[in-house]
């Protein structure tokens, strides 16, 4: 494969050359045009107020100021209360990482039990399990309040914490299986005839090659828990909101102007922890995806 | 060291039935090989043995136990599996630990095991390295030496060579054969080599569509085996099966073979036995191995079950030692095993002498051996 692409490199065939450039151009436009509105708003979010109302959307800033940041960060208004995203950014950081840990945990076990430790019935199990990653999410909402309501979990974090850990289940369950089923059968046997249990089996065999696929899920899960607005909203009582929930009733609040650059700045904060997690794993995501658990 | 009994086991997945009704019974020390075709239970009925599978009736005796309803790990065997399945995280030092950690063997000893394990087999420089940094030789050794460190009373072997270079294999088989000599532990092996079946086995059980059709020593199997499956299987190449007519001539009973020209010949068969009687003047299938055809053969001077055929030589392999002849008998191709110097051309016409004592017939209905099969040899079914 890699010799291929190399041979083709070298090549000085005009088609493929053309190809080649076509090729890089479309690329070269679709990055540039995803990555303006990430541009304009890093610039928005520096500008000052001033500066904002005089110039141009796409204009260069005149002058750079943090005062944005430090207002979104600390004293913007979001609804009633005026002390801006921290608390609701510390919500959600308390939501996402109990919720990953827990879903991804159970999912490992669980996708360990759908390939190596069948139980009669348990192909259509998994059946129904899956079938989870296909229901939307806002037809739970009403059966899940009431449920959060009876076990005293509603209005609360713990109750979305717990939301989140059983619609996460379904995904972290298909990854962990998927990648488990690639790992040989004769594997288990072999540390079943050494005397190994279930547990042992799973913590000695099966997690020692299991990073790939770690990463994948925790990327997964956190992202989906960070970026959810829907549950947030409906399921957090007023000191318990994530972060995505405060953006929404920041830029929603109205008392004179509209700060776009404090929009901005909110903006970024609350999606610069997934960024941050695709830039530091990223490319093991990929590559966990598309890996068998043992090479050779 | 323990001896193994296997009494008309069954086994079902689904509704399918790949194990119905076997039976072995294996000495302590003796090394069984099990061969047969892909898919006939082989591995079913190893794992059985190691209790991965629960069986569906019959009863598995280690020694004088039953252990039907025992855990593998307290069965007190060892397995090694075709593709090796040592455990990717760990190295081979590790590999081998793993069993000896698990069932809480002090270390000191788990170290001199290791050690001693490990200067057996050759791989003491490998200790270090990952199942992934090994070749396939050495990831084989490495599965033996898992299996030899927990010093079981019984090692399950599922076609353990089968994923090497034919060099390899043969080297790794006659380092498996000095092994057991030494080491002296009951050993089932599976395969479906049938060399690798003859040079290790002290018997060997060939299987096929989960019945057991003839459990023997090698050397019985290959002489007396008890219908066309087996004797077509044991033997490489493999036995030639003519089918040809039952007759009386003069006041010997024989075969009438005839060649591409439509000239007859008429072979006798031994006549020890008065059930190839009952066979007189019916189609019959007629076994014989390359080897006794041949160009000629010492001693056959007035030898009265030595005879003459000429044919027309088709084809010739030659292997070196012996080159294959074949030719065209009763519209059959049959394998001849010639010494060199004797060959003739393809096309030509060559005198090949047939040495029918070994000479075997089979009942072309049911493929079973028609005459009386000498030594205690037993079709299972
Ligand atoms: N877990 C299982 N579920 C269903 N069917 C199975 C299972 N294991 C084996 N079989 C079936 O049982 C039959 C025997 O399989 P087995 O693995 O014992 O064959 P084998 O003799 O070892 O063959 P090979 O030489 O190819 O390894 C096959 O038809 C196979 O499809
Ligand atoms: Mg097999």
């Amino acid at each position: 494969m890699r010799d291929k692409t190399a041979a083709l490199a070298g090549t000085s065939d005009p088609a493929t050359l053309i190809g080649r450039i076509i090729v890089y151009f479309v690329l070269i436009v679709a990055a540039v045009f995803f990555l303006i509105p990430f541009f304009v708003m890093i610039m928005t979010s520096i500008k000052s107020m001033n500066d904002i109302r005089t110039g141009y959307l796409i204009s260069l800033p005149r002058e750079i100021t943090i005062e944005a940041w430090v207002k979104a960060w600390d004293s913007a208004c979001t609804g009633i209360n005026c002390e801006g995203m921290k608390n609701y950014f510390w919500n959600s950081v308390r939501m996402v990482i109990p919720s990953v840990i827990i879903s991804t945990l159970i999912g490992a076990v669980n996708g360990y039990i759908f390939s190596k430790w069948r139980f009669k019935g348990s192909e259509t199990f998994f059946s129904f399990l899956l079938l989870g990653c296909f229901i939307p999410f806002q037809v739970i909402l009403l059966p899940m309040s009431q449920t959060l309501g009876l076990i005293g979990l509603g209005q609360s974090i713990y109750g979305l914490i717990f939301v989140h850990i059983v619609y996460g289940l379904p995904f972290t369950t298909l990854f962990f299986r998927n990648y488990y089923v690639t790992i040989p059968d004769e594997i288990i046997k072999a540390a079943k005839i050494d005397g190994a249990g279930f547990f042992r089996i799973f913590r000695k065999v099966i997690l020692p090659v299991s990073l790939p696929i770690f990463v994948v899920a925790i990327i997964w899960q956190t992202t989906q828990i960070w970026n959810d607005f829907l549950f947030g909203v409906a399921f957090s009582g007023s000191d318990s909101q994530p972060i995505t929930v405060a953006l929404n009733n920041l830029v929603n609040t109205s008392t004179g102007v509209k700060e776009y650059n404090v929009d901005m700045a909110a903006a970024i904060i609350a999606g610069l922890p997934t960024l941050f997690v695709y830039i530091v794993a990223g490319k093991y995501f990929l590559r966990g995806l598309v890996a068998g658990a043992v090479k050779g | 060291m323990a001896s193994l009994t296997v009494s008309n086991i069954r086994k079902k997945f689904g509704n399918q039935e790949v194990l119905k009704g076997v039976s072995l019974s294996v000495k302590s020390g003796e090394f069984l090989v099990l061969v047969g075709p892909s898919g006939c239970g082989k591995s079913t009925l190893l794992n059985l043995i190691a209790g991965l599978e629960t069986i569906n009736s019959g009863e598995i005796r280690i020694d004088d136990q039953v252990v039907n309803d025992i855990r593998p790990k307290d069965r007190d065997i060892a397995m090694v599996f075709q593709s090796y399945a040592l455990y990717p995280s760990m190295n081979v030092r590790k590999n081998l630990s793993f069993g000896l950690e698990t069932r809480g063997v002090p270390k000191a000893q788990i170290e001199e095991t290791i050690r001693h394990v490990a200067q057996i087999l050759q791989i003491s420089e490998l200790l270090n390295r990952k199942p992934s940094q090994l070749s396939g030789g050495q990831r084989q050794r490495v599965a033996m030496g898992r299996a030899l460190a927990r010093d079981p009373a019984i090692f399950l072997f599922d076609e353990p060579l089968s994923n090497l270079d034919a060099k390899l294999r043969v080297e790794m088989r006659t380092e498996i054969k000095e092994l057991h000599q030494r080491i002296k532990t009951t050993i089932v092996y599976v395969t479906h080599d049938q060399i690798e079946a003859m040079t290790l086995a002290d018997r060997i059980a060939v299987m096929k569509d989960g019945f057991i059709h003839q459990f023997d020593t090698p050397q019985q199997l290959y002489d007396n085996p008890a219908n066309l499956f087996v004797a077509g299987f044991i033997g490489s190449p493999a036995m030639n099966f003519i089918p040809c007519r039952l007759v009386n001539q003069g006041n010997q009973t024989g075969v009438m073979l005839e060649n591409k020209a439509g000239r007859s010949f008429f072979m006798p068969v031994e006549q020890h036995d008065l059930d190839v009687k009952k066979w007189l003047d019916q189609e019959v299938i007629l076994g014989i191995r390359p080897e006794r055809i041949a160009s000629g053969f010492y001693e056959q001077e007035g030898n009265p079950m030595i005879h003459e055929i000429e044919c027309i030589v088709e084809v010739l392999e030659p292997t070196g030692p012996d080159t294959l002849v074949f030719v065209i008998i009763n519209d059959s191709k049959v394998t001849c095993r010639v010494s060199p110097h004797a060959v003739k051309a393809p096309g030509e016409s060559m005198k090949l002498m047939i040495d029918m004592s070994k000479a075997l017939l089979f009942d072309p209905g049911t493929g079973q051996r028609i005459e009386n099969q000498t030594a205690g040899s037993t079709g299972c079914t």
